[in-house]
């Protein structure tokens, strides 16, 4: 019997190991602080950010996997609900809430009121354009392509740019089918 | 004497990445390891289609007259699979055990490159622990 997965990510959070979050904060900051010194263009950084997340993203899914004992979700909905609910909890410490569905359930917001990545940020005017936490919509959208669906992860809000919260759009494009391309009348 | 003879870790395309042998009863050859491998891939693959039960997620245990062979298929698409002395139990306690040491020790190695071999060294060290600690374990059962 597959365990029934669980709806919130405390006790995996409790679990797993930790690092301290001010060297998280600060490493992360170093790392978008160095891209744009090399690339220098805001647009280039955001995509590098997307880039980069996107490569976490694949090899993280199946830590997430492997440690929350989550089982096949049913529907796109539970997806983005373990998202915020589990997954969130068990690499970022937070938990984020799910809205705007809309009619035909493919499309949502993942709404984060904190979030650790900007502890100690403020925008300066020359980065106006920047997405800071683009890393993080790359992550889920390379978490989700492992598991047979195509995303597009975007920022609509962002307290960085004194939004009230940080809200992260998530439409699901394609789902790709499991089964092999068997094509018998052909 | 062996509970586990071997172990393989298949990628989603079929292919073998990791074979490690364990006591000399069902040795294989790298050929007879690599066809193996892709033989199971097809026939977990073929199972999936002929099951009446809709949702099969594909064979999970194979029972010969001597040997068994667990499998466990991560959503991502990797397989696990051992093979072992027959009625071998609890199985499925250390192939989860094994995934999530490759989640640690392969996939978080940033010179790792996805779905390729694996020849990650803390992997090896931990593996043979847990698979010691499944053995000694055994004899207590």
């Amino acid at each position: 019997m597959a365990p029934v997965a669980p709806r919130s990510g405390d006790a995996i959070f409790a679990s797993v190991e930790r690092v301290n979050s001010e060297l998280f904060t600060l490493t992360y900051g170093a790392i978008v602080r160095q891209l744009l010194t090399d690339l220098e263009e805001v647009d280039e950084v955001n995509k590098q950010l997307d880039q980069m997340g996107y490569n976490i993203g694949v090899r993280l899914v199946d830590e997430f996997l492997a440690k929350s004992n989550v089982s096949r979700c049913v529907d796109f909905k539970e997806t983005t609900e373990v998202i915020a609910k589990v997954g969130f909890k068990m690499f970022l410490g937070v938990t984020a809430s799910v809205t705007n569905w809309d009619a035909d359930g493919t499309s949502c917001s993942l709404i984060l009121e904190d979030n650790p990545l900007v502890d100690f940020v403020e925008l300066p005017d020359t980065c106006q354009g920047l997405y800071y936490c683009n890393i993080i919509s790359g992550v889920i959208r390379g978490a989700l392509e492992m598991v047979s669906m195509k995303t597009e992860v975007s920022w609509i809000r962002d307290m960085l740019r004194g939004d009230d919260v940080f809200e992260l759009h998530v439409k699901l494009l394609k789902q790709v089918p499991e089964e092999y391309p068997y094509k018998d009348d052909e | 004497m062996a509970a586990i003879y071997s172990l393989y870790i298949i990628n989603k395309s079929g292919g073998l990445i990791f074979y490690k042998d364990y006591g000399s009863a069902g040795r294989m050859d790298t050929n007879d390891s690599l066809r193996l491998a892709s033989l199971w891939h097809s026939m977990h693959a073929i199972s999936q289609q002929l099951s009446p039960v809709h949702g099969c997620s594909g064979i999970e245990l194979l029972e010969a007259d001597t040997f068994d062979l667990h499998c466990f298929q991560s959503l991502t698409g990797t397989k696990f699979f051992v093979v072992s002395e027959p009625g071998t139990q609890h199985m499925d306690g250390l192939l989860k055990q094994i995934y999530e040491l490759y989640t640690d020790y392969v996939l978080k190695n940033p010179f790792y490159e996805m779905e390729m071999p694996i020849r990650c060294e803390l992997f090896d060290i931990n593996l043979a622990q847990a698979v010691l600690k499944d053995r000694v374990a055994l004899l207590g059962r």
